[in-house]
């Protein structure tokens, strides 16, 4: 949101983001890859549950559609990694606009619900339909293009497409379509009585949100080379969610600090301890009572540049 | 950190693709030879996950942490019962804890998940409980061996030819959970009781974590077969079994297991309602010979409970390992030897008091037991065996190469003949 008036603030934190594979070499860049494929994965549920107020709990199938269809055209179809990636992006964007058609009606908690149950579906397709997805043992194989082999090169590409798909979803919830998302937020019936088609909106949106969570879908098989019911299940929607709540909703930005929370107790912390899930919980609940508003959010308040959400 | 940060940053320098030939200059015959142990401690299969950490440092612990005078350490990482956990942590351990080589997972697909890794990345890495058939057969990658594991469907066949030559079962209904272990063990059951001559009414899959079986457990009422196969792994095999005993139906219908089924991490929870469930496998915790009495006597001392698959696995392929490791002085940065030496290895010293060899295939060779499960004096439940099949291979009585060329087992591939 300030971020307009400080166009430094985003060159200093990519120069920074940049020094990764120097400073942290080796597994520790893999792990940053993976913060940053999070970090989009959770912006793209905060476009929808910070700016149009509406929780998802499918974004984790709407991007496991990208994994499995990135996995299968490359591996089972020996399809071009480029063609696979794209293929997989509108993969979730066609899925996000059926799951959108049938859910932009409702909100609150029965949003919540259906979305779960739609994002349901998908993981039992990925589960039963055995030929295809290859059941519970999921697809495997190389995936990623030859020319990104190497980790530093492809933590480049990976923070190179998020820069673009970031400033994308900002312009995006920052432009006069974003402020009708927040209106729709604050009363929707006002902006329906204003003239707003609040439905298409939020349909757009939903169609939107969708195509990030499958661009960070595709960037996670060609980061796994592996996908399996577990990538579309619940737990990953949940993932996202969580992300985007500890960072701060409706900030977008707070998701890379989620993520990097998220990533460090999922692969630091469990090093230490067998109960990092029980770590994950604490810091989730303690979060909730001092921080609703999320790390970015209290920082921003704490700063005092916290302007006016609305 | 900071030992952490130091080795990464020396590796940094050669770059991923070199790792294996700098890692082997950098550490020669030095320092402590470092174990990466994939086991889940959280999720559906925690409660065997526990076990495999238990039997693992069990040998270790015996030997003194020691293989000669190198020192071994054993790193544990959580695979979460998830694929995608589980190739994390692999990464993790090979990557950051420069590993020597990597053990263990539990479910079929973490397994797989990690076996894809280690093809890419070269790291050695054994598989006590991974069963997947094609691992020791049509997709075998040559650093994956199954030390002191077995595979899916090689357990099974033996009962089949047991119930349908001793007990004189012909028609048999299979409930299975609904992944590729389910199907590789029903598999090896079907197609070795319908070669025979035997008949399979039907087949029912269940979906992993079932907590109702009653939509089964009516159908297999209404089809009056001789037996039932149920090939259930943890907390499904404990439901199942007591659904089955609350139904009326163990004394209607005699139950056969998968050696998973009855194996000690499930019937140590359950009473009366285990008794006389039927299965095959390598190992019984109620054998008489005294490698296994003396096994099974230290394992309950340490750990207050009899040893399971899991924990007999592992303690085995640590054995294993440190036999192989003891060839070579202890030179485990020297992948291809290391990987030829625990190939040639005959373990001597195992639980199961016979000496186990791998195939061509890099599969053990065992003799199977036909096990009942039986009241011990104390009151607990286990395993005991009542006939013996002598050196089970994973091709049964196939020729491995004609073997080889039939689909794997799947849903749709039981490998049953029609009659």
């Amino acid at each position: 949101m300030n971020l307009s008036l400080h166009p430094l603030r985003a060159v200093i934190a990519l120069a920074l983001l940049c020094l990764v594979p120097v400073l942290l070499p080796g597994y520790q860049t893999t792990l940053a890859t993976l913060t940053l494929i999070y970090t989009l994965l959770a912006m793209s549920v905060d476009i929808l549950a910070g700016y149009a107020g509406r929780t998802p709990l499918c974004h984790g199938a709407l991007f496991g559609v990208a994994t499995y269809v990135v996995m299968y055209f490359v591996t089972t179809a020996t399809g071009n990694p480029w063609l696979g990636a794209l293929l997989g992006i509108a993969a979730a964007g066609v899925v996000a606009l059926i799951f959108a058609l049938l859910a932009v009606r409702t909100t609150g908690v029965y949003f919540l619900l259906l979305t779960l149950a739609l994002g349901m579906i998908i993981w039992g397709v990925c589960q039963r339909w055995t030929s295809v997805t290859g059941g519970e043992n999921g697809l495997r194989g190389t995936v990623r293009p030859e020319w990104l082999a190497d980790p530093a090169r492809f933590f480049y590409f990976v923070l190179a497409i998020t820069a673009l798909a970031t400033f994308a979803m900002w312009r995006f919830v920052n432009s006069p379509f974003g402020l009708s998302l927040k209106g729709i937020r604050e009363s929707e019936s006002r902006m329906r009585s204003l003239g707003y088609n609040s439905a298409q909106h939020l349909i757009i949106a939903f169609v939107f949100s969708g195509l990030m969570a499958g661009l960070s879908g595709a960037l996670y098989a060609w980061f796994n080379g592996f996908v399996s019911p577990s990538s579309v299940a619940l737990a990953q929607s949940v993932k996202g969610l969580l992300i985007a709540i500890i960072g701060g909703i409706g900030t977008l930005f707070g998701s890379a600090l989620g993520a990097i929370i998220i990533v460090l107790l999922e692969n630091v912390v469990s090093s230490f301890t067998q109960r990092w899930s029980m770590v994950l919980g604490l810091l989730f609940v303690l979060a909730m009572i001092f921080t609703p508003e999320g790390l970015l959010g209290k920082l921003r308040q704490l700063t005092g540049r916290r302007r006016a959400a609305a | 950190m900071d030992r952490r940060k130091f080795l990464s940053s020396a590796t940094s320098a050669t770059g991923l693709a070199y790792f294996g030939d700098f890692e082997r200059a950098f550490a020669q015959g030095t320092g402590p030879i470092k174990i990466g142990l994939l086991t889940p401690l959280t999720g559906v299969v925690a409660a065997g996950g526990k076990e495999i950490v238990e039997g693992f440092n069990l040998y270790w612990q015996q030997v003194g942490k020691k293989i000669g005078n190198r020192e071994v350490q054993v790193l544990v990482e959580d695979d979460g019962s998830n694929p995608d956990v589980s190739l994390q942590k692999a990464r993790k351990l090979t990557e950051q804890d420069k590993v020597h080589f990597l053990v263990g997972d539990l479910l079929a697909n973490t397994g797989l998940a990690v076996a894809e890794y280690a093809k890419t990345s070269g790291i050695p890495y054994f598989i006590p409980v991974i069963a997947a058939d094609d691992l020791t057969q049509r997709k075998r990658i040559p650093n994956v061996i199954r030390v002191a594991g077995y595979s899916a469907s090689q357990m099974p066949r033996p009962l089949a030819d047991y119930v349908f030559k001793k007990k004189g079962y012909r028609k048999v209904i299979t409930i299975s959970q609904d992944y590729t272990f389910g199907h590789e063990q029903c598999g090896g059951f079907c197609q070795v009781f319908t070669e025979l001559g035997g008949s399979i009414l039907a087949q029912h899959w269940n979906p992993l974590n079932t907590q109702d079986f009653s939509p089964y457990l009516a159908q297999i009422q209404s089809a009056k077969p001789d037996a039932v196969f149920a090939m259930e792994t943890g907390a499904d095999a404990t439901r199942l079994i007591q659904q089955w005993n609350n139904f009326g139906l163990k004394a209607k219908i005699p139950m056969l297991g998968a050696q998973n089924a009855t194996d000690q991490s499930v019937i140590r929870t359950l009473g009366a309602e285990a008794e006389g469930i039927i299965s095959s496998a390598h190992f019984a915790e109620g054998n008489d010979n005294p490698a296994t009495k003396k096994f099974v006597a230290e394992y309950e001392t340490a750990f207050k409970h009899l040893p399971s698959i899991y924990g007999f696995s592992h303690y085995s392929c640590a054995a294993w390992l440190a036999a192989a490791i003891k060839t070579i002085n202890g030179n485990v940065e020297d992948r291809p030897k290391f990987l030829d030496a625990v190939r040639k290895t005959v373990l001597t010293n195992s639980p199961l008091g016979r000496p186990v060899r791998l195939d061509d295939y890099g599969n053990p060779i065992y003799d199977v037991y036909i096990r009942n499960v039986v009241k011990r004096s104390d009151g607990h439940y286990w395993n005991v065996p009542i006939e013996t099949y002598p050196g089970v291979s994973q091709f049964w009585t196939y020729k491995p190469e004609e073997y080889m060329k039939q689909p794997p087992y799947s849903r749709s591939f039981q490998g049953i003949k029609k009659s």
